[in-house]
């Protein structure tokens, strides 16, 4: 589904090359996980096939299904199937939680040329949705983000993932900052979206989510590259060993 | 008074010959009111851009003897709260349009056109007319609001004496290119009574209007503006207000385009335990010639336990300027006093700019007082984050921009019209894209 080949990627405004050639593919159905000491490039490998600005792509590319998803908007990255939680949602005062999630799904239907979801349909949908990762009325009235503590602003990014249903959920260390329950509570939010036709990167420091979300996959990253891929018991040895001797075993 | 200090000849000229070149009416009951705001405006002399309220604002559209053309621009959208229960009053290019107008007649309200109550004598309207004008001269002249007392030709008077069953609504048609209307409103909210004003549309080529509001004790009065689209049109615009005791008063105004807008607010808070807001958004293209758009905003807490805030908010774009001037003044017996002041803008290229100058001056020892301003872009996160959402970029910069001028929106207390001030907003915004 998402295929990353070579790819090489640097700070547009300093030329500092952050990715260094990561090759990985992520197959329908699977979870990945990318774990990695601070600084190795994991959160840009997200933003970069997310869209973000600033960030230049030297060499190497990504698809989506075979489309090249480097060229795309990150709207059209969006409609084509592409998510991403964020590690620090943004808080948008005096744009409702609704307002905003309904005109993300209407956008993403009306790109892919489907129809748009009634008040009623979507309203049903919502309610649902966010009964099971326990977001109540006011949590939905409320502008986006805007006083959510850091539980409810992850819980949020997951209801928007349930909501747009995409294909492909990038998840950038969505544990940091939560405590054992509303990690669970994520987890189980994640869990039930795992579907033979959905596949999932999980980027993450810590096991720990991992106990959670099972992974099929581990990839290690250091400096820039996928240096190491296992199984979970590749991220078992992280949390017992710490990334240091997988690194020097390395060198 | 520093402006008769600082005058000199040529002001003393030009103030001459523009008032040689006015029509005076001579007024009924409102002439000695006249006479003196004439004699006020020669005692301060028109504005210069030397002056320390006008450093910022070009005052000479506003001063020339004959306005600039400014063609009347088609609809093209329904007339703002059409759709809302009302009453609605209609000038146009400055003229009362009994025709247009609904029936004068509201339950708790009582309404004069100006142009014909002169003849009679009001005795409520006497104590206002040019009243509130002259106490809001102090510390800071406004020679404007001192023309208009002085040259008004027409406007209404209303005198609130229960709570209102319906908002009054004045419409402002602009039919002449080179019309010039001179609108003076007075409003007496009495003790325990409730108004909400609406006031739309675009006016005339040139337009000064002054609104005097005196909110009594307990009295509540809401107004909401929209100030009309005309890409030409100028126009220099006074509300005095004078709050009492456990009164509220509060202005939102919305300015879509338009070459020149100067907006004063000058309001004093007499009574205890008052409340006052004033709010503005302004949105500026500087696509269709000039974009200025100026608040000045003057309040003053003279008595114990009052709040005030004013929220104003500026998005500009091709070059277009924003201005705001903005001071809160307390009075050494205005103790507990909660003031809070804010303006920004957002500027939606490196063209456009932002002036501010806001001003705390207080003479009170226990007060809480706050005062912030910002200029800024775009925000590139939370745009990536609603583009990343699915949300086209256009749409999401809509979405960011009426976040950012959410504040400003929610000073409008009823839901409904706050709705239709974000529905005109929307429109507005969608028309002008990229």
């Amino acid at each position: 589904m998402l295929e990353i080949k070579n790819l090489h990627v640097e700070l547009e405004e300093e030329g500092k090359p952050i990715l260094k050639g990561v090759n990985l593919t992520v197959e329908a159905g699977k979870v990945h996980a990318i774990m990695g000491p601070n600084g190795s490039g994991k959160s840009t490998l997200s933003y970069v096939l997310s869209g973000r600005d600033g960030y230049a792509v030297t060499e190497g590319g990504a698809t989506l299904d075979g489309e090249e998803l480097l060229e795309m908007e990150p709207e059209e990255r969006a409609a084509a199937g592409l998510f991403l939680a964020f590690q620090y949602p943004v808080e948008i005062p005096g744009v409702g939680n609704m307002t905003f999630l309904r005109t993300a799904v209407n956008a993403q239907r009306k790109a892919r040329g489907e129809e748009e979801l009634s008040a009623g349909e979507f309203l049903k949908a919502v309610r649902e949705k966010a009964k099971t990762l326990k977001i109540d009325a006011e949590m939905l009235k409320r502008p986006v983000n805007v006083g959510f503590s850091g539980g409810e602003k992850k819980r949020n990014e997951i209801l928007q993932m349930a909501m747009l249903e995409p294909r492909m959920c990038i998840l950038d260390e969505t544990d940091s900052g939560l405590d054992v329950d509303a990690m669970k509570l994520v987890a189980e939010g994640v869990n039930a979206l795992r579907d033979p036709s959905r596949a999932f990167l999980v980027i993450t420091h810590y096991q720990r989510l991992l106990d959670h979300i099972k992974p099929d996959v581990v990839h290690i990253m250091a400096d820039g590259r996928i240096v190491k891929t296992g199984g979970p018991e590749l991220a078992l040895e992280v949390e017992k060993n710490g990334y240091a001797d997988i690194v020097a075993e390395l060198a | 008074m520093t402006a008769l200090l600082t005058k000199d000849a040529r002001r003393v000229d030009a103030t001459d010959a523009r008032i040689a070149a006015l029509e005076l009416p001579k007024g009924g009951f409102t002439g000695p009111a006249r006479a003196d705001a004439l004699k006020r405006l020669r005692a301060m002399g028109l504005p210069v851009r030397r002056d320390e309220y006008w450093k910022f604002t070009d005052p000479t559209a506003l001063n020339a003897h004959e306005p600039t053309a400014a063609p009347a621009l088609p609809l093209i959208e329904p007339l703002l709260f059409a759709n809302r229960d009302r009453v609605s009053l209609v000038f146009t290019d400055g003229v009362f349009d009994s025709e247009a107008s609904d029936d004068l007649a509201l339950a708790g309200v009582e309404i004069h056109r100006l142009a014909e109550a002169d003849r009679a004598d009001i005795h409520w309207a006497r104590d206002l007319y040019g009243v509130l004008e002259a106490r809001g001269q102090m510390p800071v002249a406004r020679p404007f609001a001192a023309l208009n007392t002085a040259a008004a030709t027409d406007g209404v008077l209303i005198r609130v004496t229960g709570k209102a069953e319906k908002p009054l609504h004045i419409y402002y048609n602009h039919s002449g290119d080179f019309s010039d209307a001179i609108v003076h409103h007075c409003i007496r909210v009495e003790p325990g009574a409730e108004l909400t004003l609406l006031e739309t549309g675009p006016a005339a080529a040139r337009f000064n209007k002054v609104l005097e509001v005196d909110v009594a004790e307990g009295g509540r009065f809401h107004h909401v503006r929209a100030q009309g689209r005309d890409h030409a049109r100028r126009a220099v615009t006074h509300v005095f207000a004078r709050v009492g005791r456990e009164a509220l008063f509060k202005s939102f105004t919305l300015t879509v385009n338009g070459a020149l807008t100067r907006n004063e607010a000058v309001i004093e808070i007499v009574g205890d335990n008052a409340v006052a807001h004033v709010a503005g958004a302004a949105l500026g293209d500087g696509k269709d010639g000039k974009y200025h758009h100026d608040d000045t905003v003057f309040v003053t807490h003279d008595a114990v336990a009052c709040e005030s805030r004013q929220v104003f908010k500026k998005v500009l774009k091709n070059g277009a300027t924003g201005v705001f001037q903005g001071k809160i003044l307390v009075k050494p017996a205005a103790q507990k006093t909660d003031g809070y002041q804010i303006s920004q803008s957002l500027l939606l290229d490196d063209d456009s700019q932002f002036l501010a100058k806001p001003e705390l001056e207080i003479y009170a020892d226990d007060v809480k007082c706050s005062h912030g301003s910002t200029t800024g872009a775009i925000d590139e996160t939370a745009l990536f984050y609603l583009r990343s959402r699915g949300i086209p970029i256009e749409d999401a910069k809509t979405l960011l921009i009426l976040s950012f001028l959410a504040d400003a929106i929610a000073e409008i207390d009823d839901a409904d019209i706050a709705a239709d001030i974000v529905a005109r907003l929307e429109g507005w915004l969608a028309r002008r894209r990229g």
